[in-house]
C-alpha cells in the first residue's frame, strides 16, 4: 500500500473576486521511501495541494481523499491531524527565516519540539537530540551552535536547521516546498546532499515541490507536472524528461536556457497562465498550446494512460511524428488569416 | 548578433575598482569600526556588442560592481573608464549626458516602479528628464517603445499592478531601452520569473540586442541563463574577480577551482547526467566580507588549498597554456580532467567534508 495516497483532491478559495479554483481533481500515490517531485509554475496549485493535506487551508472548500497510512487526513478533526502533523508528516518551506522564531534560540525551539510531542522525555536528553539532529544534517561544533539565535546562521546552515526540525520525530514523509529556492547554488547543492543522505538512512518519503527542473532530475523517483490547478502529466523521472507527452511539459523544457547554443531562439510559451477565477474551457493549457485543435477547447481531457505510470491530460495522440503533423497542418490553417 | 573582436578598443573598462562601505559601530569621533568591502580591486573590459555575464553567489559583490560601473555609487578606488575616458571623478552633472548611454534593468519587477504611477508616464519620464520631445510625440514614442518591447500600446494609462511579472519586466526593458543607451546593465533581469516567462524575456532581450547594437553585462546567479546569453563570463567570489573567460572555455575548461565547484553545484535538467555527474560539494559558506580571508579569498574552502594561497593574493592571468582572453586568479589551477573531488586542503584551518560520515 502506498504511504500517501491522493484521489480526485480539488481545493477552492472563496474570495471577493470569485471563486478561485486552486486545484483540480489531483490524484497521485507516493511509497515509502521514494521522492515524488511536483513541479510546477507560480499558481499551478502546487503547494495548496501538500498544505491541505496537512490542514494548513483554513476556509478552503475541499474536496477528494487524501490517505496517509491508511489514514483520511481531508476533513480529519484537528486533534488527529495534530497527531499526524508535524510528527510523522515534517515538513520545510521555502524561506526557513519565517519559519522559525526570531527570539528563541534554536536549541530551545527544537528541544521545544521534541518535548510537545514526547513530555517523558527529560529536558537534557531532548538537548542531547538537538545536538544529535543538528550534527546530522551536517552543522559543524552542533552542540555549541545550540545556544545561536537564528539571524546568527547563514541561508544554507537555517534550512538545515529546518530540515533538523522536520526530521525530529522520524516522520515517514517529508514534504519539501521549494526547500532549495532561496538558496545559492553551491549551498542548494550541500541542502540536497543532506536531504538524499537522511532519505538513505530512515527511509523517509519525501515530497519535493520546485520550479527547478534540474532539482526534480537530481532528486525525484516520479513527477508530477501541474498547469493551473490540474495534473498535465505524470510519470517517472525518466518518462518525464525523455519520453514527455504532454505540451506543457515540453513547453517547460524547451524554455529552459543552456542547452542550445548562445542566443539562440528559446521556445518559450506564448502568454501567461490564466486565471483561476476565470478558467478557459476545456483545456486550462490550450489557450497558450501551440497543437491546440476543436476538442481541446470543448472537452477538457481526460487523463491518458501510457506505458506503466504515465499519464498526460491532452487529446493529442501519442506518437509524436503525428503530432508533429497536427500542429503544421493546424499552423497551415491560420496562414492565410 | 555582433561578436567585438578582441582588438576593439573596449566600451567599458573598469580598473582595480574597490567599493568599501564603513559598517559596524561608530567611535566617538564618528568613524566607523569596520570596513565592508564589497568590490576590492575589479578590473575587466567590456566591448561594444558583446555580452559579458557576471556571475556569483550571493554576496560576491556582482551588483555592487554594476552599480559602480554606472555610478549608482561612487566608487572607494580605481578607475571606470567609458566610450574611452575615466568617469569614476565625474560630478552629477557631467554625468548626465552619459547616463543616456548607460541604462540598468532590475530584478524586481514589483519594486523598481512606483505602484501610484501610469506605466506610460514611468516609460515617458526618460523624456522628460533629457528633454525629448514632448506631449503627443513623447506618447507616441512611449507607445512604440511599448509596442517594441511585446507590451500592449493601448496599456499606457494602466498601473504596475495590472500587468504580470514578465509584463513589468518588460516595461523595465522598455524604460532602459527609451534613451537608445548604447550598454544596459542587467541586474539578475530574470530571476524572478518563471521559467516559460524567462524564456520571453530572455529571447526579447536578445533581439534588441541585434536590433539597436546593444552591449550588456549581464548580472546573474543563474548559469544557465549566462550561458544562454553571454560572450564572456566572469565569476566573481568574495569582492573578486577569480575567472574570466569566453563562454565556452569557462563551461569546458574551468580552472578556478571555485568555477568548477560552482558549476558542478548546478543540477542539469536531465536524469542521465544528474546521475553520474561530478559532484563538488563545497564546505561551509561564503565568508563576511569585512574580514575577509588571507591571500586567496577562496582557500578557505578550497579542495586545492596549499599554504601559499594561505600568504600571496593570486594574479589574475593566463595560467597554464591559456591565451590571453583566458584568466584566473589561482595558484593551484585545474587541469582538465583532473579530479577535483579527489583534493584535499593541505592547510591547517580548512574542515571540508562537515556531513558526518558515520551516523548514530
Amino acid at each position: 500500500m502506498a504511504l500517501l495516497e491522493v484521489k480526485d483532491l480539488s481545493v477552492s478559495f472563496a474570495t471577493d473576486d470569485g471563486v478561485v479554483r486552486a486545484v483540480r481533481e489531483m490524484s497521485f500515490e507516493l511509497d515509502r521511501g521514494k521522492t515524488l517531485g511536483i513541479v510546477g509554475e507560480s499558481g499551478s496549485g502546487k503547494s495548496v495541494c501538500t498544505q491541505t493535506i496537512t490542514g494548513l487551508t483554513r476556509g478552503a472548500e475541499v474536496h477528494g481523499e487524501a490517505w496517509f497510512d491508511g489514514i483520511e487526513l481531508i476533513g480529519a478533526p484537528s486533534r488527529v491531524l495534530r497527531t499526524i502533523r508535524g510528527v510523522r508528516i515534517g515538513m520545510i518551506f521555502q524561506d526557513p527565516l519565517s519559519s522559525l522564531h526570531p527570539a528563541y534560540k534554536v536549541g530551545w525551539q527544537i528541544t521545544e519540539l521534541i518535548h510537545a510531542h514526547d513530555t517523558l522525555i527529560s529536558r537534557r536528553r531532548a538537548r542531547a537530540r538537538a545536538a544529535e539532529l543538528l550534527g546530522l544534517v551536517g552543522i559543524p561544533r552542533a552542540a555549541d551552535r545550540l545556544d545561536d539565535y537564528p539571524h546568527q546562521f547563514s541561508g544554507g546552515m537555517r534550512q538545515r536547521v529546518m530540515i533538523a526540525m522536520a526530521m525530529a520525530l522520524n516522520p515517514d514523509l517529508l514534504i519539501a516546498d521549494e526547500p532549495t529556492t532561496a538558496l545559492d547554488v553551491t549551498v542548494q547543492a550541500q541542502v540536497l546532499t543532506v536531504m538524499r543522505r537522511l532519505q538513505e538512512e530512515f527511509g523517509t518519503a519525501i515530497v519535493l515541490i520546485t520550479h527547478d527542473l534540474g532539482v526534480v532530475a537530481e532528486m525525484a523517483d516520479d513527477v508530477v507536472v501541474m498547469y493551473a490547478g490540474k495534473i498535465m502529466e505524470k510519470a517517472s523521472r525518466r518518462d518525464i524528461f525523455y519520453r514527455y507527452h504532454n505540451p506543457y511539459t515540453e513547453g517547460l523544457f524547451k524554455s529552459l536556457p543552456g542547452q542550445l547554443p548562445t542566443r539562440a531562439r528559446l521556445q518559450s510559451i506564448a502568454g501567461s497562465p490564466p486565471s483561476l477565477i476565470n478558467l478557459p474551457t476545456g483545456c486550462p493549457f490550450r489557450p497558450r498550446c501551440p497543437y491546440a485543435f476543436d476538442r481541446c477547447v470543448e472537452d477538457p481531457p481526460l487523463v491518458q494512460v501510457y506505458s506503466g505510470l504515465q499519464h498526460s491530460a491532452c487529446w493529442l495522440p501519442r506518437d509524436l511524428q503525428e503530432r508533429e503533423r497536427a500542429r503544421v497542418t493546424r499552423l497551415a490553417e491560420e496562414e492565410p488569416a | 548578433m555582433t561578436s567585438a573582436a578582441a582588438s576593439d578598443p573596449p566600451l567599458l573598462e573598469a580598473r582595480e575598482v574597490h567599493k568599501h562601505f564603513p559598517v559596524g559601530q561608530r567611535t566617538l569621533l564618528g568613524r566607523y569600526t569596520e570596513v565592508l568591502r564589497a568590490v576590492d580591486g575589479v578590473s575587466l573590459e567590456v566591448r561594444p556588442g558583446e555580452t559579458l555575464g557576471l556571475v556569483g553567489e550571493t554576496g560576491c559583490g556582482k551588483s555592487t560592481l554594476a552599480r559602480c560601473l554606472t555610478r549608482l555609487y561612487d566608487i572607494t578606488a580605481g578607475e571606470v573608464w567609458f566610450e574611452g575616458r575615466d568617469i569614476s571623478r565625474l560630478g552629477r552633472r557631467e554625468m548626465r549626458p552619459l547616463r543616456r548611454e548607460m541604462q540598468m534593468i532590475f530584478q524586481d519587477p514589483y519594486g523598481s516602479l512606483n505602484p501610484r504611477r501610469r506605466v506610460g508616464s514611468v516609460i515617458g519620464d526618460a523624456f522628460a528628464i533629457h528633454n525629448i520631445d514632448d506631449g503627443e510625440g513623447r506618447k507616441r514614442r512611449v507607445k512604440e517603445l511599448m509596442e517594441r518591447v511585446g507590451l500592449n500600446p493601448e496599456h499606457y494609462n494602466r498601473f504596475p499592478a495590472e500587468f504580470s511579472g514578465g509584463q513589468r519586466q518588460r516595461i523595465g526593458v522598455a524604460r532602459a531601452l527609451a534613451l537608445r543607451p548604447r550598454m544596459i546593465m542587467c541586474d539578475e533581469p530574470v530571476s524572478a520569473l518563471d521559467v516559460s516567462i524567462q524564456a520571453q524575456v530572455l529571447n526579447l532581450l536578445v533581439d534588441l540586442q541585434r536590433d539597436f547594437d546593444l552591449t550588456y553585462v549581464f548580472i546573474t546567479h543563474d548559469l544557465s541563463v549566462v550561458r544562454h546569453v553571454s560572450d564572456r563570463i566572469a565569476v566573481m567570489y568574495l569582492g573578486k574577480i577569480v575567472e574570466t573567460a569566453p563562454t565556452q572555455q569557462i563551461f569546458s575548461t574551468p580552472r578556478h577551482p571555485y568555477t568548477r565547484a560552482l558549476l558542478s553545484a548546478l543540477p542539469p535538467a536531465d536524469p542521465d547526467s544528474a546521475d553520474s555527474r561530478e559532484r563538488i560539494v563545497l564546505a561551509g559558506d561564503m565568508p563576511s566580507p569585512v574580514d575577509p580571508p588571507s591571500g586567496c579569498r577562496f582557500h578557505t574552502r578550497c579542495p586545492k588549498a596549499r599554504p601559499d594561497c594561505v600568504a600571496d593574493v593570486p594574479p589574475l592571468e593566463p595560467v597554464l597554456d591559456d591565451r590571453l582572453e583566458h584568466l584566473t586568479a589561482c595558484f593551484h589551477p585545474l587541469r582538465p580532467g583532473e579530479d577535483l573531488t579527489a583534493s584535499r586542503p593541505q592547510i591547517e584551518e580548512t574542515v571540508l567534508d562537515e556531513v558526518p560520515e558515520e551516523r548514530p
